[in-house]
């Protein structure tokens, strides 16, 4: 189990017990973490699961990819650490991540 | 057997018995009726990748399946959204170009250059608005008498929001409403009765003319938060008025975007809560339902039946063999039905379904639609304000439809509102 931290947009705290088979997506929706709407259900076809890393984080997990880029670039809110959660595979390298969640999916 | 096919009209067939090499879906009347279901359910078990050689739209295939769907969604560099994303090719007499109409990497500027008008913060600011609207339209209906829902509360509402939108002339707004149906409801576009071709192309001369004076007038004036406005002073479209057609494609996308597909839903959830009354009283016991039930309103009604693609090279789609030319239509209004994704009984309406928010009314990938977030904000506004206020929209004859191959849309819905 790898501790995850989801943090709303008004500051709210949310550490979830995430399985390492999931995606960092899965593990706010199936927790309950309010903010991920996932409309696509994890398929890189929406930009529903937005959420911004620290720029530390982000540079260990790296850039989005290709397809992760094409649904992220129009969002309004996006940032240069953005990424789309159900990208990111949840692993052992992964505790103690902070993810922060935007005010509005788009 | 074309031929066959051309005569065939798919209302007077049994989807049980007919060769499924008959099948055409894309019969206008057939929407027109809502007697589409059990063709879809036999395509989705039997031949959920179905081709047909039309007689008017040649080769094309219905895609019926959700994940099918979203295969051909994601795969734009074979599927393209070019010349057009209707079954029908794009009418000679109709110019305009808009991003709907392009592929990356052009879309994606265009795009980009207007989505933050219907972004969620920009929303936020809007929906006290939104909602002293909604509160007037609702107040002012007529207790005690049967009246038709769609005048009165979808299109009164939507044409509203579109006005405030463009900050179009507020007395003038039901213009609006008339090129957005001008440019949908004709034959050659979706099968559709709402107006002929040459009055389609006088309307839409006219909606050219209007909107660029409007845009000089904007670009000449200070910097606002209207769309043109936004437009004329954008650093990336600012030049966009040098190429005419592409500015009016990308207003009319805007127009059509904002009134035909929320009107419709906001029918649809009259109708859908009349259909299934215990749905109706569970949102009477919990109105915190009132997102929820948004999202399963715009699955339920899928007021936009498919986006077609045209395919770029010979290609195979789950084992069928799609040559480099052929039309591919992604049905959402099958798909939506889906029952291998779609969890709980597809085909009720259940306002708090699990996972309600997946489903394929929006569409998915490049072109998902950029004002979901807006029409959600509507279906959810207007029904908090009629839940303070009546106790039940009670239907009280049957729908009117319109035919098309586009749109599944409502002209008449009689109704008559009693207060709490």
């Amino acid at each position: 189990m790898t501790k995850i931290t989801f943090v709303e947009s008004n500051g709210s705290e949310h550490t979830v017990d995430a399985r390492n088979d999931r995606s960092l997506m899965q593990a706010a929706v199936q927790n309950g973490v309010p903010g991920i709407d996932a409309d696509c259900g994890g398929q890189c076809m929406c930009a529903t699961c937005h959420v911004i890393l620290d720029a530390a984080w982000y540079a260990k997990l790296g850039a989005p990819g290709d397809d992760e880029e094409e649904m992220l670039a129009p969002t309004p809110d996006r940032t240069p650490t953005s990424r789309l959660s159900c990208q990111i595979q949840v692993t052992d390298q992964l505790d103690g991540i902070v993810v922060n969640l935007p005010e509005f999916q788009m | 057997m074309l031929d066959k096919v051309q005569t065939l009209r798919m209302l007077d067939q049994n989807a049980a018995t007919l060769p499924l090499d008959q099948f055409d879906v894309t019969q206008s009347e057939l929407y027109e009726h809502d007697a589409q279901w059990p063709f879809f359910e036999r395509l989705r078990a039997e031949d959920p990748i179905h081709f047909l050689d039309h007689p008017e739209y040649g080769r094309l295939w219905s895609v019926t399946r959700f994940d099918h769907i979203a295969h051909v969604e994601k795969n734009h560099e074979i599927f393209s959204s070019e010349p057009t994303i209707t079954i029908a090719d794009p009418p000679p007499d109709i110019p305009f170009q808009s991003f709907i109409q392009r592929d990356p990497p052009e879309h994606d500027p265009q795009r980009a250059a207007v989505q933050p008008v219907v972004a969620p913060m920009n929303l936020a600011k809007l929906e006290g608005l939104i909602r002293q609207r909604v509160g007037d339209i609702l107040d002012d209906l007529p207790v005690g008498e049967t009246f038709n829902w769609v005048d009165e509360v979808s299109i009164n509402l939507t044409t509203q929001m579109l006005a405030t939108l463009f900050d179009f002339p507020f007395e003038e707004r039901h213009k609006l409403t008339y090129w957005s149906d001008a440019t949908t409801g004709a034959p050659d576009v979706s099968g559709g009765d709402f107006i002929t071709i040459e009055e389609r192309n006088k309307a839409l001369a006219e909606c050219g003319e209007y909107f660029i004076r409007l845009w000089h007038e904007r670009a000449n004036g200070p910097p606002g938060n209207d769309l043109i406005s936004m437009l004329a002073h954008s650093e990336k479209t600012r030049n966009m008025i040098d190429k005419p057609m592409e500015y009016l494609g990308n207003i009319l996308l805007l127009i059509i975007g904002g009134n035909d597909t929320t009107r419709n839903s906001l029918t649809g959830g009259v109708l859908a809560l009349n259909q299934f009354p215990e749905e109706y009283e569970k949102l009477r016991n919990d109105v915190s339902l009132i997102p929820s039930m948004v999202s399963e309103i715009i699955r339920w009604q899928t007021p936009i039946l498919g986006m077609t693609r045209r395919t770029k090279e010979d290609t195979e789609l789950f084992g069928k063999q799609i040559k480099k030319g052929d039309k591919v239509v992604m049905w959402y209004i099958s798909g939506n039905r889906d029952g291998d994704v779609i969890k709980g009984d597809p085909n009720k309406f259940i306002i708090d379904r699990e996972s309600v928010r997946h489903h394929l009314s929006f569409g998915f990938g490049v072109h998902r639609c950029m004002g979901n977030r807006l029409a959600e904000m509507q279906i959810r506004v207007t029904w908090e304000e009629i839940m303070k206020r009546f106790r039940q929209i009670e239907v009280v004859g049957p729908e009117v439809r319109a035919p098309s191959n586009i749109i599944r849309g409502y002209r008449e819905l009689p109704v008559r509102v009693h207060p709490l």
